[in-house]
């Protein structure tokens, strides 16, 4: 049971880094691009993560996974503002 | 056809390309960022080949300090024009490579079977040395000196990168202060990594002993903290000629000439340590080494003095 | 599983590396710097499916391109910014 939840996981995980990447090939625009970037890192992470929970040692194999996707989420976070104030303050010259 | 073999065949491709990016892409900052990209990739394929000792110093220090030098210089060039190199010049760096790697491509091939190593030879005193990683027994205990030799050639790249100073600069504050933002989002990175960071940076260093990591990985992750800190305006940089920076840039070396010099009192032979003793004393000296290194890695980044002490 | 595994990694990487064309196009700077931070988390999640598959040290790995990916994508952000301006009061 756990491994076909591990599995659907995983798969949805993988299949949101593959939405990230068409949107940043695909999509017009810096912003929806970053849009797009935000999916693959929160979600794409966060899923493949929730899948690999059962499979890791119990605490600090499950405690490593969780500190890097709240890293991985909080970075991502604040890049994502600094990026777009770049290019909100590009465009306003 | 299994997992592993599309995995390798997928990550030894990537690695190529974007080798061959960096090296023939005509936009400066897109090859910077190629070559942190190719940094990055470069550590996965240390994993694949069982080496996370070197997966984590590359993907520290290769991907993540020296991108950031790269790029402060990009930055610092981008009103430079100069030509590139000729594509002769291309070619027969192109030709020398080629012949290099086909020489290697030969060699391995060509290997006994099995392949002389000297894993044997170092697994057989790491109990003596009390350490479960056979990596840092090599770079604490069998290539100790080595190891020291390498923290002074550190040092002395960083005092070349501070004789770039302007002469009224002399011992002042590298030019790297940037003003915090009040509420942005910088300082709440800062915020949030820079504390987490430096308890990875202790944890790398100090599980270092019986797992990889060790002092180098330990230290630049700090040192890239100390970095994140500049940037966002939390701390600036000290002035070079401050004594306790100073201090900190040549502990790991003092610390390690001292240990040597008192080899000669147990063991007769300088760096050598007395078999009881040998966890504690390699523990003291990667403490040292962790904060110089942090300290030197971080200064490198800041790069020269640009503001003059006086005021 | 194991196989599985694997072969989301493989996936993963293949996606990522897609995306890496961006460093070859984005017209702007800052479109080249995230597809590099994509390849980051990329690179985190085939570390992290790694260690999963019994890969040594593939989470510390994997923690310590977390801290890296964050400062490498300052470093992009400031690269390109305005130079210092230093608050000449101490």
């Amino acid at each position: 049971m756990t491994a076909l939840l591990s599995i659907v996981s995983i798969s949805l995980g993988c299949l949101f880094f593959l939405a990230g990447s068409v949107g940043l090939l695909r999509f017009p625009d810096t912003l929806t691009r970053l849009h797009a970037l935000t999916k693959a890192d929160n979600l794409g992470l966060g899923l493949i993560m929730v899948g690999l929970l059962p499979h890791v040692a119990w605490p600090f194999g499950v405690f490593k996974l969780v500190l890097v996707w709240v890293l991985v989420l909080i970075s991502s976070a604040a890049v994502s503002q600094l990026v777009g104030r770049r290019v909100r303050g590009e465009r306003k010259e | 056809m299994n997992a592993e073999l599309i995995f390798g065949v997928l990550l030894a491709g990537l690695i190529l390309a974007l080798a061959s990016y960096v090296i023939l892409g005509r936009n400066r900052f897109a090859t910077t960022v190629g070559f942190v990209a190719y940094g990055l990739v470069l550590s996965l394929g240390w994993m694949v080949l069982a080496a996370p000792d070197v997966a984590l110093t590359e993907a520290a220090l290769g991907s993540g300090v020296t991108g950031a030098l790269l790029l402060a210089a990009c930055h610092k060039l981008r009103n430079d024009h100069a030509r590139p190199s000729g594509p002769f010049l291309k070619l027969i760096a192109m030709i020398l490579c080629g012949v290099l790697t086909a020489a290697l491509i030969a060699v391995v091939l060509n290997l006994p079977e099995p392949p002389p190593s000297l894993a044997e030879t170092a697994m057989e005193p790491l109990k003596s040395t009390g350490l479960g990683n056979p990596v840092t027994a090599t770079l604490m205990a069998y290539r100790a000196l080595d190891t020291m030799l390498e923290k002074v050639v550190l040092l002395l790249s960083l005092v070349a990168v501070w004789s770039l100073a302007p002469d009224r600069c002399w011992g002042g504050r590298p030019a790297f202060g940037y003003a915090a933002e009040r509420g942005g989002p910088l300082l709440f990175l800062a915020r949030v990594l820079i504390p987490s960071g430096v308890v990875v940076g202790i944890y790398l260093f100090w599980v270092g002993a019986d797992a990889p990591g060790g002092a180098f990985a330990g230290g630049a992750v700090i040192s890239a903290m100390a970095i994140l800190g500049f940037w966002a305006g939390v701390s600036q940089p000290p002035a070079v000629s401050s004594l306790s920076l100073r201090g900190i840039l040549v502990i790991g070396i003092v610390v390690f000439l001292v240990v040597g010099y008192c080899g000669y009192l147990w063991n007769s032979s300088f760096l050598s340590y007395p078999e009881a003793f040998a966890k504690p004393i390699i523990v003291v000296i990667e403490v040292a080494m962790t904060a110089s290194i942090a300290a030197t890695l971080a200064m490198l980044v800041a790069g020269p003095p640009g503001t003059s002490l006086r005021r | 599983m194991h196989e599985f595994f694997i072969g989301s990694a493989a996936f993963v990487l293949l996606t990522v590396a897609l995306g890496l064309v961006r460093v070859l196009w984005g017209p702007d700077d800052v479109d080249r710097m995230m597809s590099a931070q994509l390849l980051g988390t990329g690179g985190i999640a085939v570390l992290l499916l790694a260690s999963a598959g019994g890969l040594t040290a593939a989470a510390d790995v994997a923690l310590t391109l977390a801290m890296l990916a964050a400062f490498a994508s300052v470093a992009f952000v400031k690269s390109g910014s305005k130079p210092p301006k230093i608050e000449d009061k101490k």
